[in-house]
Order: structure tokens, then C-alpha cells, then sequence
């Protein structure tokens, strides 16, 4: 679910913020890493939180 | 070919200090428009590409909200975060309205994927006020 909220999300950033369609996919592509990765990595740290 | 339907200067600038000759009316429909089906704008201004994206793409956010038991909150002033929710979910116009009239976004708050459908509902409003804006910024020749 994170997943396909973060490659939707990062699509429309990246199509709102750039022009021609290669930037686009570049930015694209950064931005859905980003997000994936800070997901992993906020899990991660919040994994020794009770809930 | 892009602006046809508006008199301006693809060239201007804000910088520059000029401004597109458009019409207060058609602005204001160019922004209902695309308040009501996301990326419509866009197409009405030649930028078929990004409108497409944004029409499937927000589309698509706001039936897997729906579909994941998110809620359409209700503009409740007496719960400012619901107000503020309600607010964003509103940027999304037609597919909101749709949801309303067809009453569905009643959520269901036992669901375990709720906060998740109400996630994607509200980063959907959200986006598409992005994305009216980027579609005024188009109009009036700044982009």
C-alpha cells in the first residue's frame, strides 16, 4: 500500500514540477526511492515504540 | 497549439512584470474545471500529457481511498482536524461530489485499512489543489 501511494504521489510531484518527459521520469523515479526508503527507515526506528 | 484559446504571450515572463490578457470569467471556469475533473484543465490548455497523468492518477488515489474504507469527513467546525480533512477531501472535486451523491465515503472506522483510505482521499484533494493552482499558473502565462 505504501508502495502504490508513493509511486502515485511521486508521479503527480514529478509531472507538476517538470516539464519534458525525461526530467519527469528522473524526478519521478527519486522521489518514489525517497519516499520507499524513508518509510523503511522511520519503521524501522519506531520499531522499538510501544504502540 | 497551446494558449489558443487565450490571448496572451507565451513569452512573457512574471518577471518581466507582464501579465496574460485573460479573461477574470474564463480563469474562474478554467479553475471550476479543473476543481471538477482532475487534469481537465490542462487538456483545455494543450498540455495533454500531464493532464492525462493527472486524471488517471488522481482518479485512481481517490477510488482506492473509497475502496479502502476511507472516510469523506463531514465540515465539522467543532472537530478542527475533521474540518481540515473535510477541506482537503473537498479539493477534489468531481469524483467528491460524485462519492457524495452516491453515498459512498462513509467509511468505516473498524476497517484496518481506515487511516490508510483516509490517507489516500485527503493527499488526492490535496494534490489536485496543486494542481488547479499549476493550471491558473499556465493560464496566466507564468509557466
Amino acid at each position: 500500500m505504501m508502495v502504490l501511494f508513493a509511486f502515485l504521489v511521486s508521479t503527480v510531484f514529478a509531472v507538476l514540477m517538470r516539464d519534458d518527459v525525461r526530467s519527469q521520469v528522473r524526478t519521478g523515479a527519486w522521489m518514489f526511492a525517497a519516499f520507499v526508503a524513508t518509510g523503511f527507515v522511520l519503521g524501522w526506528l519506531m520499531y522499538p515504540l510501544p504502540l | 497549439m497551446r494558449y489558443d484559446r487565450f490571448d496572451m504571450s507565451t513569452k512573457s515572463t512574471a518577471a518581466e512584470g507582464t501579465r496574460a490578457s485573460v479573461e477574470p470569467g474564463t480563469l474562474a471556469i478554467l479553475c471550476v474545471l479543473a476543481w471538477a475533473v482532475p487534469g481537465a484543465a490542462h487538456l483545455w490548455l494543450g498540455r495533454t500529457q500531464k493532464g492525462l497523468v493527472f486524471l488517471v492518477a488522481l482518479t485512481a488515489m481517490f477510488a482506492i481511498g473509497l475502496m479502502l474504507h476511507g472516510q469523506i469527513f463531514p465540515f465539522e467546525l467543532s472537530d478542527p482536524l475533521v474540518a481540515l480533512a473535510a477541506v482537503a477531501d473537498f479539493g477534489l472535486g468531481g469524483p467528491w461530489l460524485a462519492a457524495r451523491a452516491m453515498g459512498a465515503g462513509a467509511g468505516q472506522v473498524t476497517a484496518s485499512t481506515w487511516e490508510y483510505g483516509n490517507t489516500f482521499l485527503i493527499v488526492a484533494g490535496l494534490l489536485n489543489s496543486l494542481v488547479i493552482l499549476d493550471a491558473f499558473d499556465i493560464a496566466m502565462g507564468r509557466k
